[in-house]
């Protein structure tokens, strides 16, 4: 016989036994699909950003089809309207998801926070920030070497004047820069609400900040004063507001002395 | 006589052969499923059954081709073979043990395409071995597996929560605990044929 019909012969024959003996077991072995599972899991966003806290839109559909979990909002990025159709999948009530946005907490762009430092080397913060800290003067400022950007599934960060800006339109809040943030200064803030931001982390005491940084919170407590709705505190020489509370009236914003806080409507331009 | 050639294949393939960290073949899995110490014994678990098998099943069709005066075509088919193998054993999972199916991961196809299982049926002829000999070579690399896996998944368990350097964690701190336990293996050159007298 002809060697080459032979050798197609023994390897189609290989492979049909294979792909009968295959095809058998599939049948016998079949699994169960979850049905409500795949149905809730077509309404997800399909980004498998982890935003819920589970390995992706496969592990959260298992986890609402067996009741592990009844919390229907955990879907940053596909929103009320995703929440709205998991629930009627499920037939609970979906429950109230206020939109957010990620905010990239420091407005210390080269021009007012200098660099104590001269970094040449890996182009990331997670390495630059191991030496020393990184070379910003200010210890709590983004440096701007784009972890964040390159972390976000949806290309909502980019660097503007070298520190992180989040696009809060396309920021679907998955809280993935939040976890790369070497320095921890992004944080999830409500979107199309006025509300007062402060754009600084630093914790250091209020000299210090003020040699780093022209645009650092020195803790100095006037906008506490100034707040009629206990909606800001100072928490490690910095000010924290409280979303829930601040209703966006702008007495905090007129008094600091250091303009890092800011009345803004995340979502609409100023 | 032949026995003992049988029971020194086993022992050579477990411990100075060992695939993993002496012919370095298998990597892939060997730091991908090796966080946990269940996990690896599943993985091992999947490659020695995969090994068995496979070896099993190409012995007769690697006969054959050589008698037809064919050996290009062996690794073509002992591929399709494994693939279809894996193919089965993930089948078997998914079906019986979901959980391990889950741990597992993208790990269990790469069986396909893990070096360790398709070198040890390409040393399986290389050597000229008989049916058995090539079962105890699978049995024995797959025996080796499992003891990297289970050797390199405690390693990896005293490690987590350690106080290391933040620039280690990760991929850098796996890669040197993995070349340290290699090292380990260097202590057992010699030792089958100082019991056997090769």
């Amino acid at each position: 016989m002809n060697p080459i019909i032979l050798a197609v012969i023994i390897v189609s024959a290989t492979g049909l036994v294979l792909g009968l003996i295959l095809a058998i077991a599939s049948i016998i072995m079949a699994v169960p699909v979850d049905e409500k599972a795949e149905a809730i899991q077509e309404v997800l966003a399909g980004a498998n950003c982890g935003a819920c806290g589970y390995s992706g839109c496969a592990g959260y559909a298992a986890a609402l089809s067996k009741g592990e979990t009844t919390e229907c909002t955990l879907c940053s990025p596909g929103g009320p309207d995703c929440a709205a159709a998991v629930a009627e999948i499920l037939g609970l009530a979906a429950g109230e998801m206020k939109p957010m946005t990620a905010v990239v907490k420091c407005h210390g762009t080269p021009d007012k926070c200098d660099n104590a430092m001269n970094y040449v080397g890996d182009l990331s913060c997670k390495t630059a920030s191991q030496l020393f800290g990184g070379p910003k003067a200010c210890n709590y400022g983004c440096l701007g070497l784009g972890d964040c950007v390159k972390a976000c599934p949806y290309d909502a960060l980019s660097i503007v004047d070298g520190i992180a800006k989040v696009d809060p339109l396309a920021c679907k809040a998955c809280k993935m820069c939040i976890k790369t943030c070497p320095k921890g200064i992004i944080e999830l803030v409500p979107l199309f609400e006025l509300k007062t931001v402060n754009f600084c982390m630093n914790k250091d005491k209020g000299n210090m900040t003020s040699k780093q940084c022209s645009v650092g919170c020195i803790g100095c407590m006037k906008c506490v004063k100034a707040c009629e709705f206990d909606a800001i505190h100072v928490e490690d020489n910095k000010a924290a507001v409280d979303y829930d509370k601040c209703t966006g009236c702008g007495k905090c914003v007129e008094g600091c002395p250091k303009h890092c806080l800011e009345l803004v409507t995340l979502g609409c331009e100023k | 006589m032949y026995i003992t050639g049988l029971v020194s294949i086993l022992l050579a393939a477990i411990t100075t052969n060992n695939f993993i960290l002496s012919k370095f073949l298998g990597i892939c899995p060997f730091l991908g499923v090796s966080k946990k110490t269940n996990t690896a014994i599943g993985m091992s678990a999947a490659v020695i059954f995969v090994m068995l098998l496979a070896t099993a099943a190409t012995f007769p069709l690697n006969k054959l081709l050589i008698a037809k005066d064919m050996a290009y075509l062996m690794t073509i088919v002992q591929i399709l073979v494994i693939a279809g193998l894996v193919q089965f054993v993930e089948i078997v999972l998914k079906r019986y043990i979901p959980s391990l199916y889950q741990a597992l991961g993208v790990y269990l196809p790469l069986i396909t395409t893990n070096c360790a299982v398709l070198g040890v049926v390409q040393l399986n002829v290389q050597n000229n071995y008989d049916f058995l000999q090539s079962m105890f070579n699978s049995l024995g690399g797959g025996l080796g597996f499992m003891v990297a896996m289970i050797m390199f998944s405690g390693v990896r368990e005293r490690l987590e929560g350690n106080d290391y350097p933040k620039f280690w964690e990760g991929l850098p701190i796996t890669l040197v605990a993995a070349a340290i336990t290699a090292c380990s293996f260097l202590g057992f050159t010699g030792l089958v044929e100082g019991i056997f007298g090769a």
